[in-house]
């Protein structure tokens, strides 16, 4: 046995800024090659599955907005289509083009969010968008406004921008007036135009050269660029309803952290804007189409650092296609479908700004929620956030602690963790030992 | 109070730190959502902490602190400290921070069920068995209400403390808010329980607004019945939802016990009708 002499590097980052979540990183380095990655996320635990319990489904939506601050709307949707399912309700015509539309609202407002906000800044050696305006004075101010288009549409529908207050089972509480509607128009013809100018913007940074071969998940309908509907497709062979999902995607616990490890088929995977575009691009507008051409980006993006190129296109066409939904509303007679409770279990998936986000419920006769189960797309990617650690730490070892742990953060925020974990921290301790 | 030095262009730019515990962010993210504005306050203060916007994170201490989220795990009981050590003048920023927020519905339960339905695992989880407002453990100079805040309240408060002016926040109900605005009363003419009546305003009646009910996301009211600092008639409305609308006492409880549940006249009220199911 060859005698052991444990090196040990410890590289601390007090937080990881511009990223929603805890989380501590553990690198385990033997001979100079990478033995093991633990990235722990310490979200503390507000289990909200366990307290939707006992609590009336027309309750339900108002709760789980609450997990989220930047995705509210992905909840509150994913939630009433399941419940629907359990009813028997079908919302179709303007209450479904409504929904779409103020999903496509959060879409933008979340991210123009992360592109120009959180993400950006790493691309142009900044620490933040408010030091970045410094320098480009015209190109913060863009994205902020970005942002408020989205929250606009959200604010009209909604009630308000964060935890909108309209969605329901059935419908809506209230619906707009066709010239309400319009009234964001020439808002968002300023947006989509502002949108163009993103994705040429972030086309034109400099990337560097990483693709992990990853199996993508997203979902996938006939007709449209998914938001609420559409069978739940990979990269791999796979094509199932929200109905099978369980049965297919398992959830592990690891010792180390308190998000869920989630696996397809056994190993990662990836949900968000990457996997929707490269799932659904056919799905494009021809504007979209086009810039992409324009700037020679090719499809399938395999480099999770292009994420803001994904986001910058689906920023694109969520405006265009809200443009195309107030283009033809009309008011309906009803702001929502009268709903015939009965019990059931009801599951639903749609596609939150960072990646299919399901819910199952189970209600009794009175329409009270018996169980509940939701698995978020941050919990779905953080496995494959580790891999992709794992594959790039490598080229980071030869830097000083301090950059190597910049890499990292940099790495870390590709995939915009979502919002509803604690304090970001970001303790990265890397363990050198070598045989000699 | 803040540097207060006669020539304002002879002081000192206040700094602000943005502190987080167990929370959902929509507050912070009332915060980015200044859009405009939050350049302005990037001038008028120096943003020396906001981990969620910013990587350049400057030690304390600092002017003012605003804390979004509760308390829920022994660590952060223990951060909470060292914050109000650093912070000169300490606002808590929305329901979790105030009232600990819809995660204090735990409060009622059994935790470590709780635990057992959401992991696998309980036992690697750490949390506490109480979701609380950091005013239990803290003392805090002036309490943001609402789920999320309202941002024109965030900056009018920020605004006058850094003018010098004792901020003054409203605490009467939503009701006098909804009349401004002209809408009619869903409680009164379509029988929908609205909470409206006990729930403080500042929000801008948005729920009635939108044909639907005030679900009291910005805590319970202060002073219409016996004076400022004095608890909303929560009973009465409690007593019209059962009475007049039909609900029973199971459907009351929960009325009460939501986003702003652990608040003490909420807290009370629900408890007396769980005593009545």
């Amino acid at each position: 046995m060859p005698e052991k002499t444990a090196q040990t590097r410890t590289i601390a980052v007090d937080m990881v800024a511009r990223v929603e979540g805890e989380g501590a990183l553990r690198v385990t380095v033997k001979d100079e090659t990478v033995q093991d990655v633990e990235l722990r996320i310490f979200e503390p635990p507000r289990f909200f599955e366990a307290f939707l319990r006992g609590r009336h489904y027309e309750e339900v939506p108002d709760i789980v907005a609450r997990i989220c601050g930047i995705c509210p709307i992905a909840y509150q949707m994913s939630a009433v289509h399941a419940l629907e399912q359990i009813f028997g309700l079908r919302v179709e015509g303007a209450l479904r083009d409504l929904r779409r539309l103020i999903y496509c609202g959060e879409w933008i407002e979340s991210h123009a969010l992360h592109v120009y906000l959180l993400q950006a800044p790493d691309f142009l050696g900044y620490d933040s968008a408010i030091a970045m305006a410094k320098d480009h004075a015209a190109v913060v101010p863009r994205g902020l406004r970005l942002k408020k288009a989205g929250n606009a549409i959200m604010t009209l529908l909604g009630g308000r921008s964060v935890h909108p207050v309209s969605v329901k089972v059935g419908g809506f509480s209230r619906v707009p007036l066709r010239r309400e509607l319009e009234g964001l128009k020439d808002e968002l013809l300023w947006a989509r135009d502002a949108a163009v100018d993103t994705v040429r913007w972030v086309a034109d940074f400099e990337y560097p050269d990483f693709a992990p071969d990853y199996n993508y998940v997203a979902l996938r309908h006939p007709d449209e660029y998914p938001l609420n509907e559409g069978q739940i497709v990979a990269s791999t062979v796979l094509q199932i309803s929200a109905t099978e999902f369980e049965q297919h995607f398992v959830e592990h616990q690891v010792a180390y952290s308190n998000a869920l490890h989630c696996t397809v088929q056994g190993s990662p995977y990836l949900v968000g804007p990457l996997a929707r575009l490269n799932l659904n691009h056919d799905h494009l507008t021809p504007l979209a189409k086009q810039v992409l051409t324009d700037r020679r980006i090719a499809l399938p993006l395999r480099n999770p650092f292009h994420g803001i190129i994904a986001r910058s296109v689906e920023i694109l066409y969520a405006l265009e296609e809200s443009l195309r939904l107030i283009e033809r509303y009309e008011t309906p007679p009803l702001a929502a479908l009268p709903v015939a409770v009965r019990s059931g279990t009801g599951m639903a998936c749609t596609e939150a700004p960072r990646g299919i986000l399901y819910h199952r419920y189970e209600v009794d006769g009175d329409g009270v929620v018996r169980d509940a189960k939701i698995v978020p797309p941050t919990s779905q990617n953080q496995f494959r956030i580790e891999q992709d650690l794992r594959l790039f730490m490598p080229r980071l070892l030869h830097l000083p602690d301090k950059e190597a742990a910049l890499a990292c953060e940099r790495v870390i925020r590709c995939y915009d963790p979502c919002i509803s974990c604690a304090t970001h921290f970001l303790n990265l301790d890397i363990r050198r030992e070598s045989s000699t | 109070m803040l540097d207060q030095s006669k020539d304002v262009n002879e002081r000192r730019r206040p700094s602000l730190a943005v502190f987080k515990f167990a929370s959902c962010d929509g507050c912070q993210l009332s915060i980015l959502n200044l859009e405009e504005d939050l350049l302005a306050v990037g001038q008028a203060l120096d943003i020396a902490y906001f981990p969620e916007a910013s990587s350049d994170m400057k030690p304390g201490p600092y002017d003012i602190a605003l804390v979004e989220g509760s308390i829920t795990t022994a660590e952060d009981a223990h951060r909470i400290l060292s914050v109000r050590k650093q912070a000169n003048v300490l606002i808590t920023i929305g329901a979790c921070a105030t009232a600990g927020g819809i995660q204090a519905l735990r409060n009622w339960a059994d935790v470590e069920a709780f635990k057992r339905t959401v992991y696998p695992s309980p036992e690697y989880i750490q949390s506490l068995s109480t979701s609380t407002p950091i005013s239990e453990h803290v003392h805090v100079d002036f309490e943001l209400w609402g789920c999320p805040i309202d941002k024109g309240q965030l900056l009018r408060i920020v605004t006058d403390l850094v003018a010098g002016v004792q901020p003054r926040l409203p605490a009467d109900s939503v009701c006098l808010e909804c009349k401004r605005r002209g809408n009619v009363c869903v409680l009164v003419a379509r029988g929908i329980p609205c909470l409206g009546p006990v729930t403080r305003t500042g929000c801008g009646a948005i729920c009635p607004s939108m044909g639907r009910d005030c679900y009291g996301c910005f805590g319970p009211s202060e002073g219409a019945r016996k004076g400022p600092g004095l608890p909303p008639n929560t009973a009465s409305l409690a007593k019209h939802f059962h009475g007049e609308l039909q609900l029973i006492p199971v459907e009351v409880m929960r009325r009460f016990r939501g986003i702003n549940g652990y608040v003490l006249p909420f807290r009370a009220e629900s408890d007396l009708w769980e005593s009545k199911t």
